[in-house]
């Protein structure tokens, strides 16, 4: 039997019972405030039938799962997959631990474990009724070969999932207590900051350390890799300063005459079709039927860079001696923190670990693990030194893995009835997993580049049209792309749907009867666009100078809609009065977060549209910190409204897909309230803005 | 040398006196609840209280603060007691992954000091902090619920 670190029995990987009847619940997925480190402890207590009052949670070490054979499965959290691709074995290992919790209560009182049932942590044998906790039989439980098989409940049965229960980290956030990778302490440690080539791909030549090594606390001044230094000191405001002291001489190559026009130009001519491209959904002959059409319209649209600027800067802190490679920090994916450890120290698994701690954001960025190689590379070069790595604001800005560039030319044809016979979809741009997952490409393809307009799976398009053509020609700028809230759904969703209302348009259509007369094979892409058309009255008169948007698609296995009431002055600001968003994802585990996570992703959404758009410019990213990258506040915060319409069978995810709709459903209310059709974002570059 | 007073405690920091207030408190005092976010007064994470009146600490001194009263979130309970606005921050559930909140709670803490009940307006006018999470709606909710506490 295994022991937790404090003595108490583990009854499973999942479950850990103490003596007091405390369940501590096992997390392999990371808590960046999505709310799933409650929804997974939900699903286990559910099925564990304990008393949620008593539940607390831990994170294993990656090192701990590897070393039991991956005993917690998959540590990532991207791809809004934390509950919906864990929650199948979590549910099932607080079943199976409830089953051998009443094994051993019964085979004390030596009966058959079947007269016996279990409620909110108390055994109760029904005949005799003697009764016991799961804090005094857990020992004996821990012991017991588990069942071969377990039956989950049915979602309708739920008394603890699908409520929508407070979240279990709050109180600690409220006080300043709860401790995020940027408050790890340890004794005796210094602190880092660090500066890579502001043009990626570049190198350092040289630097002047003799010029700063006299600074106060000043310790210790070293190359990270081949593109970045360091400055390791007693305080970090110590290393900061003498970093931005230090002369460096950077070898920026070829990649310095990158600029953000010289991307647009080569991205554009993707769009041309006598280039080369992927093929990623068709039906028909979308390039004959366009041909021989009576009508046609046509639309190129662009959506830039974006950074995911987490309101915690990275950061990592590492112990590294020869015998031992310790990493604290927030990751999204502890396992992929470890093999970055792994590698970045040259020791075996057994001598390297990983303790996570709440993340200060994610939204993609802490997928990635460049910050916990550097920090790795820094304290192998100070072996017995604890050395904190914390980027600064304007690092974090300039060495994001952006939202990728894309460019679309959408063509759409109709016959002489104003049927839409053809539309042709062509994106131009970046392939997040050409440069983040290679093996991922399919033959060169990059069907992540789809999301939203596949032909089907977890992110299907929603209309059926005779003649169908979406394809990728693929350009992939020096710029590091990587997976930003949402990722491809962002911009596919804004070309689809603000050109659906372009199509209605021509056609003479209501946006909402045009898109419903294409829906007819997608039943549940159009549940959820009925759904918000509803609750914000489509059809309906608006509120004087109030007008109307709406937009659907799917994405991470959920249907996702979205209807907006803005108003416009003067042309160009904008008030987002409220926007009504609805979603399917299969089953509901928590709805104050599902609602918290709707309207969070219009708030990272919403900001991408009006102030976001990193730039390029001599080959680096323009934008350095919240006052040229800024973010919505509070007055810029619409009504958000969430119908929830889980139809069950499957799960979907949560974190991401309202992101979507957002963006597509403020643009059509724009064009409603002023004719102006926007195609070019960030917004702020068209001098419009929030009210 | 600086004498810092923090939630009452005089600490004496070996630091410059033009280092930021923030990471005084953080690296020299030793408080964390107060965030770094963008170090030039435009986020919000690392707002505490001088005199009571909320500033961000990215932005000042510590020569500027010597002597003065310092509160950090670490600070706001008194007497064990939580602050009205941490209780309704707890009751709507409002923090997300809560690296803003911090701030956030110390921003609106020194709003409902000087206005005890502050319109939608008065919030949007005064509480300038950023919130990548985007908890907005359960932040103006539960500044509601603090005002009528």
């Amino acid at each position: 039997m295994v022991r937790a670190a404090d003595g108490a029995p583990e009854v499973n990987a999942w479950v850990v019972i103490r003596p007091d009847d405390t369940v501590v619940i096992r997390i392999a997925r990371s808590e960046m405030g999505q709310g799933t480190l409650t929804g997974l402890a939900q699903l286990v207590a559910e099925e564990l039938e304990c008393d949620w009052s008593k539940v607390t949670t831990e994170y294993p070490t990656p090192g701990q799962s590897v070393a039991r054979k991956r005993a917690w499965g998959d540590f990532s959290t991207g791809g809004s997959r934390g509950i919906r691709t864990s929650q199948d074995y979590v549910r099932k290992g607080g079943a199976t631990a409830r089953e051998m919790l009443i094994q051993a209560a019964a085979n004390e009182w030596k009966v058959p474990a079947t007269e016996c049932k279990v409620s909110n942590g108390v055994i109760t044998h029904t005949a005799s009724g003697k009764t016991t906790t799961y804090g005094k039989v857990a020992e004996a439980a821990a012991k017991l070969e588990p069942p071969a098989d377990v039956k989950l409940k049915d979602p309708k049965d739920w008394t603890i999932a699908g409520k929508g229960l407070k979240r279990l980290d709050t109180v600690d956030k409220t006080t300043g207590k709860m401790i995020y990778g940027i408050d790890v302490k340890l004794p005796g440690m210094l602190n880092a900051a660090i500066k890579d080539c502001p043009v990626f791909g570049g190198k350092v030549k040289s630097f002047d350390e003799a010029k700063i090594s006299g600074m106060k606390g000043v310790k210790k001044v070293m190359p990270v890799g081949d593109s970045a230094v360091a400055v390791v000191a007693d305080t970090w405001w110590h290393a900061k300063t003498a970093l931005d002291a230090l002369p460096i001489v950077w070898d920026e190559g070829d990649n310095a005459k990158v600029s953000s026009e010289t991307i647009a130009k080569w991205l554009a001519e993707g769009l041309d079709n006598a280039q080369p491209a992927y093929v990623g959904n068709q039906n028909g002959d979308a390039k004959a039927a366009i041909a021989s059409a009576a009508k046609k319209v046509e639309a190129v649209y662009s959506y830039p860079y974006q950074n995911h600027a987490t309101m915690e800067p990275m950061n990592a802190t590492v112990l590294y001696t020869p015998d031992k490679c310790e990493v604290w920090c927030g990751t999204q994916n502890g396992e992929a923190a470890f093999a970055a450890a792994l590698e970045a120290s040259g020791l075996p698994a057994e001598k390297v670990d990983v303790h996570k701690l709440m993340l200060g954001g994610g939204f993609g960025r802490r997928g990635m693990t460049d910050y916990v190689r550097q920090a790795v590379a820094i304290a192998k070069q100070m072996p017995g030194t604890p050395v904190k790595l914390l980027w600064s604001r304007e690092e974090d800005m300039q060495h994001g893995k952006y939202h990728p560039v894309t460019q679309c030319k959408l063509t759409g044809a109709f016959d002489a009835d104003n049927n839409l016979v053809a539309l042709h979809y062509r994106l131009s741009g970046q392939s997040i997993l050409f440069s983040v997952r290679p093996e991922a490409l399919q033959n060169g393809m990059d069907p992540a580049a789809f999301q939203g307009v596949a032909q089907s799976g977890e992110a299907a398009i929603g209309y059926s049209v005779p003649n169908l053509l979406v394809e990728h020609s693929m350009r992939n700028p020096h710029v590091p792309p990587g997976f930003w809230r949402g990722v491809n759904v962002n911009h596919n969703a804004i070309y689809m749907e603000c050109f659906m209302d372009e199509l209605a348009l021509a056609a003479g259509q209501d946006p909402l009867e045009f898109r419903r007369k294409l829906m007819g094979k997608h039943p549940k892409h159009l549940a959820v666009l009925n759904a918000v058309a509803e609750k914000i009255g489509w059809g309906t008169p608006a509120p004087q100078g109030v007008y109307r948007g709406i937009a659907q698609v799917m994405g991470y296995g959920s249907y996702v809609a979205g209807a907006a009431e803005i108003s416009v002055t003067d042309g160009s600001k904008i008030k987002v009065h409220r926007i009504v968003a609805s979603t399917d994802p299969g089953y509901v585990v928590n709805p104050a977060q599902v609602e918290r996570q709707i309207a969070g992703s219009f708030v990272y959404g919403l900001s991408a549209l009006f102030y976001g758009g990193c730039t390029v410019k001599d080959g680096r990213i323009e934008q350095t910190n919240f006052d040229t990258y800024n973010s919505m506040r509070i007055n810029e915060m619409p009504k958000v409204e969430a119908v929830m319409v889980p139809s069950g069978g499957f799960w979907g995810g949560v974190g991401e897909p309202t992101i979507g709709v957002a963006a597509p459903a403020v643009l059509n209310a724009y064009f409603a309230a002023t004719g102006k059709r926007i195609r070019s974002f960030p917004l702020r570059n068209q001098n419009i803005s929030f009210a | 040398m600086a004498n810092l007073k923090v939630n009452g405690k005089t600490t004496t920091v070996d630091v410059e006196d033009d280092t930021p207030l923030l990471w005084a408190i953080r690296e020299n005092v030793g408080l964390t609840g107060t965030k770094y976010g963008c170090g030039i007064a435009q986020c919000g994470a690392c707002t505490v209280h001088v005199d009571g009146v909320a500033m961000r600490s990215c932005g000042v001194t510590v020569g500027e603060v010597a002597g003065k009263d310092i509160t950090t979130i670490e600070g706001l309970a008194a007497g064990g007691v939580m602050h009205k606005v941490q209780l309704a921050w707890i009751a709507s559930d409002v923090p997300q992954c809560g690296y803003c909140q911090s701030g956030m709670i110390m921003a609106v803490a020194a709003l409902l000091k000087e206005n005890p009940k502050p319109s939608d307006d008065d919030i949007n006018d005064a509480i300038t902090n950023i919130c990548r999470c985007g908890t907005f709606q359960q932040v103006r909710e539960a500044i509601h619920a603090a005002a009528n506490a």
